[in-house]
């Protein structure tokens, strides 16, 4: 993978900056003026979690300089701690020690050297197929058969959501898209900032204008005004990104609609998972944002989706 | 500096979450127990204290299982800075209860395991009296239930290679020995605090 870098990636770089810049200072602004108990909370988590995402950012530009390499093990990374934290959450038993073992040190670092060397015949159905029929034959000779089918499917659910789907996001990144070549770190860039920014337009336009519950038992705070509004005004700004992108306008626009709508179902179905296992976060690893499950939900769904789309209509 | 090192791998490697519910990690001379599932327990446990308290706390440890091979022993004396006990055959010059009375002092806190030995089921076992006989000596010492989870699935017992799940540890409300308690009572009531602490 030989990514270059123009002044294209430089624009959406300095802009994610300058958005953050500020977000910071009206974060800074808010914070000064509220009054009340729980507002005070609700800013003092607000400003926890631009915090959190200066980090973030920072990391994820410096990954996507490196080149390629760097992508790849950062969603390599990312895909590990979510699935400490999605397997923390599910009752496994000591039969599935070896699996487990397998699943974390052996199959995930075997999917993403398969992004990294760009085999995609072997990436696309190393997980749903190998690994599917590799989990039970390990829990099987470890002789546990208590809850078998449960324990299997829960842990060949958690390998596709948080390695599987995860690592279609630098798949990205070996796309041979005519007229783009060695420009797809802007494509990267694109799926993770219109999901990102769709997820935090959901949370303002929700926090600001929301009434109306979308999904009152699986997620309380989601709401339909949220909902619109987050999704369409992601949508607009997906729409005006087209320049970075192989796309024309229209067509960002409708990939950036998809994008967003899938980063909605995913964030809803992990949060079901959260309601059945009676938590409110995955983790605690990002302050004001929970785990690393809690940030990327929206990714694991959208990155598939976005990437067969774009290898369909867009690769020869 | 090289326990600090140590501490810091501990807590990553194992993603311990330290929950203080009943009291505050302050340095004021305590009794941790908690139940026994991993060999990971004692070392986990020591690293997710804050490093003030960490430096006077010193787990209580078999000295069968620390004083193999030549890792075990160097991590015991030099980093945990263990106590280590004869737990098989104790005898009047080797007696755990003074080993362990002797690294109270005047301002050290310990780390015990009162089931004695790891206990791969959902409850801890019935406790040791050590913890009773620690709490009739030294009235003065809060005695701090906690509680680990998971640890038992990153190293179950029998396996040898860790899976890297999250661990927590949960701090209840420290308990004393009361006026004509029996041991046995105590014991149980001990048990129970520990118990108490699993998220409904």
């Amino acid at each position: 993978m030989n990514l270059s870098f123009d002044h294209e990636m430089l624009w959406l770089m300095g802009g994610v900056l300058g958005l953050l810049a500020l977000a910071t200072a009206v974060g800074r602004w808010i914070a000064a003026r509220v009054t009340s108990k729980s507002a005070r909370a609700t800013v003092a988590n607000l400003n926890a979690r631009i915090r959190a995402w200066w980090i973030m950012v920072i990391v994820f530009a410096m990954a996507l300089l490196t080149g390629g390499i760097g992508s790849v093990i950062l969603f390599a990374l990312t895909s590990f701690l979510a699935l400490r934290e999605f397997i923390t959450l599910t009752p496994t038993r000591v039969g599935d020690h070896r699996a487990l073992f397998w699943v974390f040190f052996v199959i995930t670092p075997l999917q993403y050297w398969l992004v990294a060397t760009r085999w995609y015949g072997l990436f696309a159905i190393f997980i749903p197929v190998y690994a599917f029929l590799f989990i039970p034959l390990r829990a099987a000779i470890a002789g546990d058969c208590e809850r078998f089918l449960e324990r299997t499917a829960k842990i060949q659910w958690g390998l596709m959501i948080c390695v599987y789907c995860l690592s279609h996001a630098p798949a990205l990144l070996s796309l041979d898209i005519p007229g783009y070549k060695g420009q797809n770190a802007k494509l990267l860039f694109y799926l993770v900032l219109v999901v990102q920014l769709s997820d935090v337009l959901q949370y303002v336009w929700g926090k600001t204008l929301g009434r109306h519950k979308i999904a009152q038992r699986v997620s309380p705070n989601k709401t339909w005004e949220g909902f619109l509004g987050g999704i369409l005004s992601a949508t607009a700004i997906g729409a005006g990104l087209w320049w970075v992108t192989p796309f024309t306008p229209l067509q960002s626009a409708a990939l950036s609609l998809v994008i967003t709508l899938m980063g909605f179902a995913g964030g809803l179905v992990m949060s079901a998972i959260k309601r059945d296992r009676g938590v409110k976060d995955y983790g605690a690893i990002l302050e004001g944002h929970g785990g690393v499950m809690d940030r990327i939900d929206s990714i694991c769904f959208a990155a598939p989706v976005f990437f067969h789309l774009t290898r369909y209509f867009f690769t020869p | 500096m090289n326990g600090e090192l140590i501490a810091t791998l501990l807590r990553h490697g194992s993603g311990i979450h330290a929950r203080w519910i009943g009291c505050e990690p302050v340095t004021r001379q305590r009794i941790y127990f908690a139940n026994h599932t991993s060999h990971l327990d004692a070392a986990v446990l020591w690293s997710a204290l804050p490093a003030n308290v960490r430096v006077l706390t010193r787990p209580v440890a078999a000295r069968d299982y620390w004083s193999r091979g030549r890792l075990r022993p160097f991590l015991a004396n030099r980093v945990f800075n263990a106590v280590l006990i004869e737990r098989k055959k104790p005898t009047p010059n080797d007696n755990p209860l003074e080993a362990m009375l002797a690294a109270l002092g005047r301002n050290g806190s310990l780390i015990v395991f009162p089931e004695g030995t790891r206990n791969p089921g959902p409850d801890p076992a019935p406790f040791k009296s050590g913890l009773y006989h620690l709490a009739q000596r030294r009235r003065d010492v809060e005695l701090v239930p906690v509680l680990l989870e998971n640890l038992n699935r990153i190293l179950p017992k029998g396996e040898f290679l860790p899976v890297p799940l999250l661990g927590s540890a949960t701090f209840g409300h420290p308990i004393f020995l009361q006026k004509s308690e029996t041991k046995a009572a105590f014991l149980d009531r001990a048990r129970a605090a520990v118990i108490a602490l699993r998220s409904p």
